[in-house]
């Protein structure tokens, strides 16, 4: 055993590391790179965070200054006053992310196996609307659902209107400024965000697998039920965490295509940052939000199986 | 209704397959063709829904309102496309969102190409807490990060305003640059740096002659998406920004409730075609240096 | 930006002269163990390759072929073992110190750089002269001359591997380590490379070590084969030892195909042993065998039995006689019977049509007949039919 130690070391100095199988260089190296990137975020992004929470429990006022009173009241008092902003948040992003994946998959799925050679036209159409101002983009919107537009005209001969109003989406007759404006921009906003993972999961996806599929199964749907859905699964996760994740805290919607009873709990904040200047509400309500965002994240992540995140 | 309900799915299954077996595969039947093209259909819709925005911004850029507000269709006007800086603070807000996008582009791409390199070139301590480092800015509402970042610059006595603005865009756009460099990292063949290794090409050889090049297209599309998210950015932005430092959406957010300038139309009409100006043209070397050879 | 000069724990190089062309001797590895986790792919291995031989490394799919020549190249760091080129240890050389050159199994080409920069890589590393005059002789032995201009991924598979060839051969390293370098070309081009590479090993008296899974490839141009199972040397020695001589199963298997037949050993005459074959009495050379007593496996090749009809020739020959005919297949130049034996087992024999072509159907009742002398014996104590199914495969 010793003289194979021996052996093993051999010539060289202690500790050298073995040369390289293209993942050990210098000890250091990795750390170096890691440093300034890791740092920026520790302060720019844990510090911030730190001191929101230490702000929520804080009293006082912007004139007098504040205290860290360790008032735990303040959650309490938020969340109970805005209780109603939170559960509407939370609805509308689910509801804009089931949308998104409903609309994006078949998306994606023609674009990655009906498209031809057309592919990557396809993809920049599905990229181009980036490149225009999001909330230039959602001004549309404006002009689109308003109330003499041909869209509503077109809703209303198809009866949309009726079946929107009866699943309490539309409070009046009125399209826009309504819940279900809001949702519509909220899905559109981020279904870019949705396609483009489905897309990159469904394109690795070996033709060859779903020929084979047909082959087995002989129905198509089926096939798709056992072999495309489960190995798009990384892309129906991801997708779908880019657009819960921003819709719950998105308020650009629910401000320019919602009225008052619409309002999102981002407004909120923002509001009671900017305009109230009641700091430790205004962050007892974000780190409410980011600690439900997170456990929420967390669970579907667990249940859904994907280990790594990045 | 209800009574002839029961009579119509006999019908449809004998309209559906009649007798003798359909000689033609492509049938004029319109159910059976929906069914056949039900895929293309949705995909067609959903494409309706994503550019009929820019369809209206490019129609609503040659509009010639009557109020203060760009809503309805009054005439068609070049007027705003000669008059692209006539509205007060347009153009110099986005000078400044060009001024910080790209400056946001730079830092955040090069420590966070760093960082995917560390990462998928590299043993280390620690991985677990640095992918949570990085997943993390991309799980947190934009609301949490601005306002997070708002009371650290007010608490240390950090003046908002363009360096403010900087710091945070930098901050949210690092973990998609590398998450971007990562998986082009991830794609490349580990044997391609051994086999410069194996003829003679040091490890700092084998990086610049190799590695670089490979990666080099995942960092730019990193660059790009880092620069379109900064570009974009309002909710973070308006938190850490002063009211001399309106970026372009801030801008755009503001004209909302005070009026809508038909050149905000404009410029987004602009974005776009530069956007796929810019794509063509990368698709057409590509297209033309694969036909030469 | 120099990644490494950053780090501070970086040894000097042990030997700052282990550099290009100035190594060269045998190549040696001394006890090398590779383990992953705690599988070993290679698993306690010595070889001596003489300088300037043609070396073949041959075993089936996964037996760590690719990880030993990896260990070589430097890509692979032994668990346990040492590795030198004559008197220098290459152990912690890193691989871009040795004068050692690799033809990736998969390529490895750069997707980046054209024909010419991928051949021209190595020579630029090392800033020498006459950059030009050397990949086009290169790249004009490897008749890739008319593509230098391309792109990898614009060549068909068997022109990437004479990209990857002259890449390698273009640096005339002191070692040349070859995966598997021709198993994408055409029979034909694969011929007219194998004389080419087997000219340009004798040229310049590179040391080629050779990885393959034709067997025919490796006994036509390997000085030596190695036949490696599961990590470790089967046996090792000259083409024809190989055959003539196998000390396993695995190797009298793998390497073309055998009869294995169960023995027991009664006593021995001079320099022969004499065993029982299932009642009968058969002669072999001691020399032949790696058992002297007890149990053995007595080994045939197919092509050294006589199926014989009439009445036994006279002369030194082992007899058995009650075989019967139960499958024939006429080849052309052969034709391979099968032989159902009095204990049930059945031989194959491949029968030369030296004479008129006659072809003897099943059921035909046979004698056959050997020379003692081209018997082998192996002990009994391993599976008769290892390295079988590898024969279909490696064939394939
Ligand atoms: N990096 C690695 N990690 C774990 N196991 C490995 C690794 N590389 C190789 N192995 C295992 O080591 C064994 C030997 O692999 P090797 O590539 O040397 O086989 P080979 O003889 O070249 O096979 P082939 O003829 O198919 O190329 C295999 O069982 C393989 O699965
Ligand atoms: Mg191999």
């Amino acid at each position: 055993m010793t003289a194979f130690a021996g052996l093993e070391r051999g010539s060289q100095g202690p500790a050298q590391p073995p040369p390289d199988s293209g993942k050990t260089r210098g000890r250091w190296t990795p750390y170096f790179l890691l440093l300034p990137g890791m740092a920026w975020l520790a302060v720019f992004f844990i510090v911030p965070v730190v001191f929101l929470v230490s702000m929520s429990l804080q009293t006082g006022n912007i004139v007098d200054g504040y205290e860290l009173t360790w008032n735990f009241g303040t959650y309490g008092d938020a969340i109970t006053q805005y209780w109603d902003q939170f559960v509407r948040s939370f609805i509308y992003a689910l509801i804009a992310t089931v949308a998104a994946l409903l609309i994006a998959y078949p998306l994606a799925y023609a674009i990655a196996f009906k498209a031809g050679r057309f592919k990557n036209l396809l993809l920049v159409m599905v990229i181009a609307p980036f490149f225009t101002s999001f909330l230039i983009r959602t001004l549309a919107w404006q002009v689109i659902l308003q109330s003499d537009g041909i869209v509503v005209g077109i809703m209303e001969k198809l009866h949309i209107i009726s079946l929107l109003q009866w699943l309490q989406l539309l409070p009046t007759d009125q399209v826009i400024f309504s819940p279900f404006a809001v949702i519509t921009g909220l899905t559109y906003n981020f279904l870019p965000f949705m396609t483009l993972p489905l897309y990159a999961s469904l394109e690795r996806l070996d033709p060859r697998l779903l020929e084979a599929g047909g082959d087995l199964y002989a129905r198509p749907f089926t096939s798709f039920r056992k072999i495309t859905l489960p190995l798009s699964m990384p892309g129906v996760v991801a997708g779908t965490l880019l657009t819960f994740i921003p819709a719950a805290g998105d308020y650009i919607n629910s401000h320019l295509l919602g009225n008052t009873s619409t309002t999102m709990i981002g407004q909120v904040i923002d509001g009671q940052f900017l305009r109230v200047l009641d700091y430790p509400t205004a962050s007892a309500l974000s780190v409410t939000l980011m600690a439900t965002i997170v456990i929420l994240v967390a669970v579907y992540v667990w249940r859904a199986g994907t280990e790594e995140l990045v | 209704m209800a009574l002839t309900a029961p009579a119509d799915p006999a019908d449809l299954v004998s309209t559906a397959q009649p007798g003798p077996p359909p000689v033609h595969r492509r049938s004029r039947n319109p159910i059976t063709w929906v069914r056949e093209h039900i895929v293309g259909i949705f995909a067609f819709l959903a494409f309706v829904y994503l550019l009929l925005p820019n369809a209206v911004v490019v129609l609503f850029s040659f509009n010639n309102p009557t109020g203060r507000f760009n809503y309805q269709w009054a005439s068609f006007s070049t007027h705003a496309w000669t008059n692209v800086c006539e509205p007060a603070g347009l153009c110099s807000s986005l000078v400044l969102s060009l001024q910080v996008g790209v400056l946001a582009t730079v830092g955040a791409t090069v420590l966070g190409t760093m960082m995917a390199f560390a990462m998928s070139r590299h043993r280390f301590r620690g991985r677990a807490p640095t992918n949570l480092l990085i997943f993390l800015p991309m799980a947190t509402p934009e609301v949490v990060m601005g306002s997070s970042l708002l009371t650290l610059f007010v608490n240390i006595g950090i003046p908002l305003g363009f360096w403010t603005i900087l710091i945070a865009h930098i901050m949210f756009c690092l973990s998609f640059v590398v998450v971007t460099v990562k998986a082009r990292m991830a794609s490349l063949d580990p044997r391609l740096e051994q086999a410069a290794a194996d003829l003679y090409a040091n490890e700092t050889q084998a990086f610049w002659r190799i590695t670089f090049p490979l990666v080099a297209p995942g960092i730019a599309a990193a660059a790009l998406l880092a620069f379109s998210l900064s570009f974009d950015d309002f909710i973070i932005t308006n938190f850490n920004a002063s009211p001399s430092s309106i970026t372009f959406p801030m801008y755009v957010w503001g004209s909302a409730t005070r009026g809508t300038p038909v050149q905000i139309n404009v410029v987004g009409t602009l974005m776009f075609l530069i956007a796929i100006l810019a794509v063509g043209i990368s698709q057409f070397v590509s297209w033309r240096r694969s036909r030469r050879a | 930006m120099s990644l490494d000069s950053l780090d501070p724990t970086q040894p000097a190089p042990v030997q700052e002269s282990t550099n290009g062309d100035e190594v060269s001797g045998d190549l040696v590895l001394t006890r090398v163990t590779k383990e992953f986790g705690t599988f070993k792919a290679v698993d306690d291995i010595d070889l001596t390759i003489p300088q300037g031989s043609f070396f073949a490394l041959l075993g089936p799919s996964g037996c760590g072929k690719t990880t030993t020549l990896r260990m070589v190249a430097g890509l692979e760091h032994p668990t346990v073992g040492r590795i030198s080129i004559g008197s220098t240890d290459i152990t912690g050389t890193k691989p871009y110190k040795r004068p050692v050159n690799t033809v990736f199994q998969s390529y490895a080409l750069f997707p980046h750089m054209d024909v010419y920069e991928n051949v021209a890589f190595g020579l630029r590393r090392r800033r020498k002269k006459d950059v030009k005059k050397q990949v086009d002789e290169v790249l004009e032995l490897t008749e890739l001359t008319a593509l230098s201009r391309r792109k990898p991924a614009q060549l068909s598979g068997g022109q990437q591997q004479r990209v990857a060839l002259a890449r390698a051969i273009v640096n005339r390293p002191g070692v040349l380590l070859l995966d598997e370098p021709l198993g994408a070309l055409d029979l034909k081009l694969r011929r007219q490379m194998q004389v080419e590479l087997k000219r340009i090993q004798t040229e310049v008296g590179l040391t080629f070590v050779h990885v393959t899974h034709d067997q025919e490839e490796a006994m036509t141009m390997a000085d030596t084969i190695a036949v490696m199972n599961a990590g470790r040397i089967e046996q090792m020695g000259a083409p024809v030892e190989l055959y003539e001589a196998p000390r396993t199963t695995f190797v009298a298997n793998f390497l073309g195909q055998s009869n294995m037949v169960d023995c027991t050993i009664t006593s021995t005459a001079g320099d022969r042993l004499i065993a029982d074959m299932h009642g009968t009495s058969v002669a072999m050379l001691t020399a032949r065998s790696t058992v002297t007593s007890g149990k053995l496996l007595l080994g045939i090749r197919p092509e050294k039995l006589h199926v014989i009809t009439d009445e036994v020739p006279a002369g030194d020959l082992d007899v058995v006689k009650g075989g019967v005919i139960t499958d024939s297949s006429f080849i052309g130049v052969s034709t391979q019977y099968l032989v159902r034996m009095p204990w049930g087992q059945e031989l194959m024999v491949f029968h030369q049509n030296r004479d008129t072509a006659r072809v003897l159907a099943p059921g035909t009742p046979v004698t056959l007949a050997w020379s003692p002398e081209h018997a082998f014996g192996l002990s009994a104590e391993q599976d008769a039919h290892a390295g079988v199914e590898t024969v279909d495969e490696a064939a394939s």
